[in-house]
């Protein structure tokens, strides 16, 4: 398996590269067809370069976010530019800052509302843990709690270069991923807690009527 | 029963050992009564405690001394202070006094000035039932006690007769309980609901048996927020130019608005709750994430409402320091005022621009205290560290680079044809409206309410400078923009006079390990970078405090919405809440 490849970072120097070779491990597990990864390759090349960020930012991350828009840090060069305000558009959503109890299910369904292949990046130690907000009574203890996490960006608030390096950890993932097979193919709802429930109580209220 | 407040937080748990033996050494000593104190004692109600036999303190220059009233007063005396022109209600704090039943109860704390002369009225009013807490409302003579009061009956469940709409405002509809008492299990009921939250269409208001509110009798009567054949669109809490989780039910007619309901609370943390179970240094590291924009004025207000109970004086260069911080924050909010209003009204450009010039100030920023955007730096009594080597050099270069800059974000987006077709005359706010609704800050100004904290009541070393407050008489969102961009001059104007001569001093005045504040109310109040931001403190001399409220600048601007918006053009919603420029967290807290 060839090492994915992210300019200007070498891959000896990104930190934690045992969890990810396990993942690319586990997505291996079954070998590989020659010319289906070279497809895989090809896709997962532009997919990678052109990640359509949602916008979305509760809190004091969401203006970083603005920052690292901005000219200074400019997410344009990695090709993370295009932000998109609705979540049907989206490839990834930034969670930046704290999710509250009463966010919750709004945050629950802009997930669920993004096409798959999607990724979560949980920006900011709110969103990872509840952060200095743990202790209320109203913040939900890290997102992972309603939706799956891609990566997280610890910071209060992180900086436009933890940002930027988070976003290329994404980018590493989504490098190996197999297109055609597994991403492509994700299941509906991994958590599958509460949308079988809102399924069904839509399905009778339709009856109903 | 409030848990131990050490307990309660890991940072502490150092602290904690150090906390309780100190805890028990002083009280010991002060009140031979102290032996007797339950284990909670913040949940005890207000005894009078024996004062310390050691020599009176010197008078808190900003303790709040209120007149207790019986709620059936209240009515009456706020119309006679509102005859009498005290015409701004400053701030509404519920309290929670305990369970005693002598002096225990919920009650209401008012702070009203009179916009002319500064004068101030303080009172307050309490209720012993705390089954069905009934108070009188004051929504007739301020437009603003709408939302305060429903704040109140969220946190507090005391309902207000004479209020027309007793909803919930932060928590969902189908919260059980009321967090802010202190006897609340609040976890307990309301675990993480994922289903969608329900809004309701319908609310019940409080009428009065007695017009006059002689007595607090009342009838519920039903209303409709929006009628069952109004067209009423959902804008938020997912959207760009919300700034922020904010929801707002529109009613429209054709593209016009007619009624705009606020659905707060989307980011609502619960910040005053856990204030409560912290220790006083401890809650200051909350206060820069209430309003980001403003996180060096908040914590500002902070440490000046507990330095000044505790009659500690700040040396002269903290106070310069503070200054200088306050105004480069200001920049900063404003900046980023300019560039997201840009960036909502479509012109991109102008958002680079104004994001170009604010990495400049937060250059600086992070040179000094270490953060771009939380920056932790004020303490009480002082200061974290002292400035940089290179600050000095750095502001005296930023003013002139920020003086030649500012030209451009009028030649690219203010002289706008665009801009200005979008802007003059559209959302207008008189002064009497902006009084009434409490819209202090830049939207109070341009519509010419001279309202500025730091001529009001000057803290720091703005008694020491000279400047202008900005005023405008039109009252639009274009003013309001005006407004802004022409305090970022007065702002470099304040700094220049003290960038050169900071004195010599200390910048961190020796504080006890553990922080006690004397029994009592106070209040302190800084000029944020959207208006007055005030914190009160109301301590019964623990290490954490009882409450502590903080007055929110953007509150007041999210309530006069509905008002202005009124009959405007769907499209223009964005230019005027761009304008009045709000921001959530602060809102919410």
């Amino acid at each position: 398996m060839k090492k994915p490849k992210i300019k200007s970072i070498p891959y000896e120097e990104f930190k934690d590269n045992e969890t990810f070779e396990q993942l690319v491990a586990e997505l291996n597990q079954n070998g590989t067809n020659v010319i289906v990864r070279s497809l895989d390759e090809l896709i997962d090349w532009g997919r990678s370069n052109s990640l359509w960020p949602l916008t979305f930012a509760t809190s004091c991350c969401g203006i970083e976010f603005m920052a690292v828009c901005a000219a200074r840090y400019d997410i344009a060069r990695f090709g993370f530019e295009v932000t998109r305000n609705s979540p049907r558009q989206a490839d990834v959503i930034l969670v930046s800052g704290t999710i509250t109890t009463k966010m919750a299910p709004v945050l629950k369904r802009l997930y669920d509302q993004m096409a798959d292949p999607k990724y979560v990046v949980a920006i900011g130690g709110c969103s990872i843990s509840g952060g200095p907000f743990k202790k209320s009574y109203h913040v939900v203890e890290g997102v992972d709690n309603i939706i799956p996490v891609n990566v997280y960006v610890p910071g209060c608030p992180p900086r436009p270069e933890s940002f930027l390096y988070g976003m290329m950890q994404l980018q590493r993932i989504v490098k190996v991923e197999n297109f055609f097979g597994t991403t492509n193919r994700k299941e509906r709802d991994p958590y599958g807690r509460e949308m079988d429930k809102a399924n069904e109580e839509l399905l009778n209220t339709a009856e109903e009527a | 029963m409030l848990p131990h407040p050490a307990l309660n937080h890991q940072l502490t748990n150092i602290m904690t050992m150090e906390t309780s033996n100190n805890n028990k050494h002083t009280e010991a000593q002060a009140q031979p009564a102290a032996a007797a104190k339950p284990a909670a004692p913040a949940a005890k109600p207000a005894v009078k405690p024996a004062p310390a036999p050691a020599a009176p303190l010197p008078p808190a220059e900003n303790e709040l001394k209120p007149v207790m009233l019986k709620p059936e007063e209240v009515y009456t005396h706020v119309a006679d202070l509102y005859e009498k022109g005290f015409t701004f209600l400053e701030c509404l704090t519920g309290m929670d006094w305990g369970t005693d039943a002598e002096t225990g109860g919920l009650g209401v704390i008012y702070q009203l000035e009179n916009p002319e002369n500064g004068e101030k009225a303080v009172f307050q009013t309490l209720t012993h039932d705390r089954e069905n807490p009934v108070l009188a409302s004051i929504t007739s003579f301020y437009d603003i006690a709408n939302i305060y009061e429903r704040e109140v009956y969220d946190f507090y469940g005391i309902r207000f007769v004479g209020h027309n709409d007793m909803r919930r405002i932060y928590l969902r509809e189908d919260w059980i309980g009321y967090p802010m008492r202190k006897d609340d299990e609040t976890e307990k009921f309301n675990p993480l609901r994922m289903t969608n939250e329900p809004l309701a269409d319908e609310t019940v208001g409080l009428k009065p048996a007695d017009e006059a509110m002689k007595t607090l009798a009342y009838s519920e009567q039903k209303h409709r927020i929006f009628q069952p054949e109004e067209y009423v669109v959902n804008i938020g809490p997912q959207h760009p130019s919300t700034h922020g989780v904010l929801h707002f039910r529109v009613s429209l007619e054709g593209e016009r608005i007619k009624k705009i309901d606020p659905v707060l609370g989307y980011i609502h943390r619960g910040v005053e709750k856990l204030n409560e179970q912290l220790t006083y240094p401890q809650t200051l590291a909350l206060t820069d994430r209430l309003d980001y924009l403003g996180a060096m004025q908040n914590r500002h207000a902070t440490c000046m409402v507990i330095e000044k109970a505790m009659r500690i004086n700040v040396s002269d260069r903290v106070k310069v320091i503070r200054t200088i911080m306050d105004e480069l924050q200001r920049i900063d909010s404003h900046i980023l005022f300019f560039s997201c209003l840009a960036q909502d009204l479509g012109a991109t450009t102008a958002f680079l621009y104004g994001f170009r010039d604010r990495e400049k100030i937060l250059d600086i920023f992070e040179e000094t205290c270490g953060g771009r955007l939380i920056l932790n730096y004020n303490t009480i009594g002082g200061v974290m560290a002292d400035i940089h080597p290179n600050f000095q050099k750095r502001v005296s270069e930023f003013i002139p680079y920020m003086r030649k800059n500012i030209k451009e974000y009028y030649d690219i987006f203010v002289n706008n044809v665009i801009f200005r077709n979008r802007a003059i005359g559209v959302g207008v706010l008189s002064k009497e409206e902006c009084i009434s609704f409490g819209c202090t800050g830049g939207t109070g100004r341009a519509a010419g309410w001279s309202n500025d904290v730091r001529k009001r009541m000057p803290y720091a070393a703005y008694d020491r400078v000279e400047f202008n407050e900005v005023l405008h008489t039109e009252g639009d969102s274009y003013a309001r923009t005006l407004v802004r961009l022409e305090e970022i001059m007065e702002s470099l104007n304040i700094i220049e006079q003290l960038i050169d001569n900071i004195p010599e001093g200390n910048f961190q005045e020796k504080m006890k390990p553990i922080i006690k504040v004397p029994e009592g109310i106070y209040y302190s109040a800084v000029e944020g970078s959207r208006g007055e931001f005030g914190a009160l403190l109301v301590s019964k001399g623990d290490k954490s405090p009882y409450r502590l409220h903080y007055r929110s600048t953007g509150l007041p601007l999210v309530a006069v919405m509905d008002h202005a918006c009124r009959n405007n053009m769907i499209a223009d919603l964005i230019t005027i809440g761009g304008t009045l420029d709000y921001v959530v967290p602060d809102i919410d807290r």
